[in-house]
């Protein structure tokens, strides 16, 4: 009895959790729908479905018109390269606070936080000028440090809640063994930090990637990464839905497979830890 | 366990990071203020000269200040209403048994990777032109006038726009936390004859109360923030209708070029997010000690 009711629910639960799923969902499937129609096609009313000839035609459009391949490298660069930064810089910190916390490491790891606080278009402007000067305006470097500074305090606060978990017994449990400080870095903590910093990697690439702030201010034609890229899309000439479709799957899909694998890392990420 | 060595080593260790975000902090605000004070625009170089407070009186009397500081407001609590209401709902179907948990899980939370310029140029025109979208179909289908969603209800359309983006982090972080619910808990009162809404208010929501808070802080500190979306669909119009304050200091910085306008503005911003700041700070802070 009990068992069929709870059947009968289960199935009620799937029906309405699909639907759901499949509405959110729906813009983003769409949009990859729509890139392989033609631009006839895509304004169809009613909307075209399967029936439609499938073609590549958009993808080779939009590489050809606005060099997609520049600009996906520009947000490799871009999004890698300030992540990597930031490790380096990150990494010693939140070791350091994690494991030999002094008295004032809790202000200084809230101090950091402070910082990520500070909303973009407040400094705009004076960081438009030191780039001009500094002849980084539409580099990919300025960008790179620039993100790098704005998710920092997000590299050290997830690298720091995972530090955390590590066991600082087994640090000496291992000296006991006799395991001198190098080896314990090397054999000890290093394994049980991968995973950690390897989480935070993942989320902080997907971050920069979408950036949208700095990454449309401080670029013009050079340096411009996906994000950039897709706004040129913003002021239409005739029928271009099919290839704004081509270009918007072009420039979510790296990045969309890599957050479904990082969805646990994503609470924790941007909650600094304080949801798990 | 700290020798004086390895504290002077951890200190070493910290202060590139300290050091960076200092001069991140110091410099550009330093700057920012200053500016904040001059008569400076970018297209009559070698005109600066001290005003005092001149732009701050121009800027917060502007009547577009004003609007863009409703809209800001607006803007936040709309998407805040939405993606909270809807991502405990969210999360409390996707916490039940059901086929496929996984597969809608991806789906639902799908839209949080998709980079803002993207998902603003999508439903502006896939889905929201009033010729060629996908609801104008629909409601010329239904025998209705196509609505030009951007043009004569252009905030609101934002805010779906960015809840549609928002939505996902919202349920996963709440389901997160729902799924940390003692199971056992919720059995007893279950068996005690509690109804599913009393068990709810009474268990749930106490216990997603701490998530509810961190989600509703985290999201403020990026919707206060919202640029790009308005940025590629209404560029800020009709008039001010959706401006915020982010864009309207964009617009008076970059594309009017007047930076101490612009400057006052953004120490506006700053204070007002600093307000905000200060209880997420507490929230997490307290997260610390426990």
């Amino acid at each position: 009895m009990a068992r069929a009711v709870s059947t009968r629910r289960k199935v009620f639960t799937t029906a309405l959790a699909w639907g759901l799923g499949l509405a959110i969902f729906f813009p983003i499937f769409w949009t990859v729908l729509t890139s392989f129609k033609t631009e006839a096609e895509a304004i169809a009313d009613p909307p075209l479905w399967v029936n439609f000839h499938w073609t590549l035609e958009n993808y080779v459009t939009v590489q050809e018109r606005s060099d997609y391949f520049r600009h996906f490298w520009n947000s490799v660069v871009i999004s890698v390269g300030s992540t990597l930064v930031g490790l380096i810089i990150a990494v010693p910190a939140a070791w350091a606070m994690a494991f030999v916390p002094g008295k004032r490491t809790k202000d200084v790891l809230m101090w950091m936080l402070s910082t990520k606080m500070l909303p973009p278009v407040g400094v705009l402007v004076p960081l438009y000028l030191i780039f001009r000067n500094l002849g980084l305006l539409d580099t990919r470097t300025g960008l790179v440090i620039v993100l790098t500074l704005i998710n920092l305090p997000i590299i050290i606060w997830m690298l720091y809640t995972y530090f955390k978990e590590i066991p600082v017994d087994i640090l000496e449990a291992a000296r006991m063994d006799g395991a001198g400080l190098r080896n314990e870095i090397l054999y000890v903590l290093t394994p049980m930090a991968v995973p950690g910093i390897a989480s935070t990697l993942l989320l902080n690439i997907i971050l920069a990637w979408n950036e949208a702030f700095w990454t449309l201010n401080l670029t013009a034609a050079k340096a411009a990464p996906l994000t950039a890229f897709i706004a040129s899309y913003s002021s239409p000439e005739g029928l271009f839905y099919a290839k704004l479709s081509a270009a918007s799957t072009m420039a979510i899909a790296p990045i969309l497979i890599m957050g479904w694998f990082s969805q646990k890392q994503l609470v924790r990420g941007l909650t600094f830890g304080a949801v798990k | 366990m700290a020798t004086k060595h390895s504290r002077a080593a951890a200190r070493l260790m910290i202060s590139p990071a300290v050091l960076l975000l200092l001069a991140w902090m110091i410099i550009p605000l330093a700057m920012t203020l200053y500016f904040s004070f001059l008569s400076y625009n970018l297209m009559s170089p070698g005109m600066e000269r001290w005003i005092g407070f001149t732009n701050y009186q121009y800027f917060l009397t502007d009547p577009a200040f004003f609007a863009a500081l409703t809209n800001t407001i607006l803007l936040v609590v709309g998407v805040l209403i939405v993606t909270v209401i809807g991502g405990t709902l969210f999360a409390l179907l996707l916490d039940q048994p059901f086929f496929g948990q996984g597969i809608v899980r991806i789906m639902v939370i799908a839209p949080f990777f998709v980079m803002p310029t993207v998902s603003a140029l999508v439903w502006k025109n896939m889905f929201m032109n009033p010729v060629n979208g996908l609801f104008a179909h629909l409601f010329k289908a239904l025998g209705l006038q196509p609505f030009d969603f951007l043009a004569q209800a252009p905030l609101a359309s934002i805010i779906g726009i960015v809840s549609w983006q928002w939505l996902p982090f919202a349920t996963l972080i709440l389901l997160t936390a729902l799924q940390s619910l003692d199971q056992e808990q919720l059995e007893a009162a279950e068996m005690d004859g509690a109804p599913w809404l009393s068990r709810f208010i009474h268990i749930m929501l106490p216990h997603l109360a701490r998530a509810i808070t961190v989600v509703i802080l985290i999201q403020t500190i990026f919707l206060l923030s919202i640029f790009a979306e308005i940025l590629v669909t209404t560029n800020g119009g009709p008039g001010t209708a959706s401006t915020n304050l982010t864009y309207l200091i964009y617009m008076q910085s970059l594309l009017q070029f007047d930076v101490g306008g612009g400057s006052a503005g953004g120490v506006v911003a700053i204070i007002l997010a600093n307000i905000v700041a200060i209880f997420l700070m507490r929230m997490i802070g307290k997260n610390l000690e426990a």
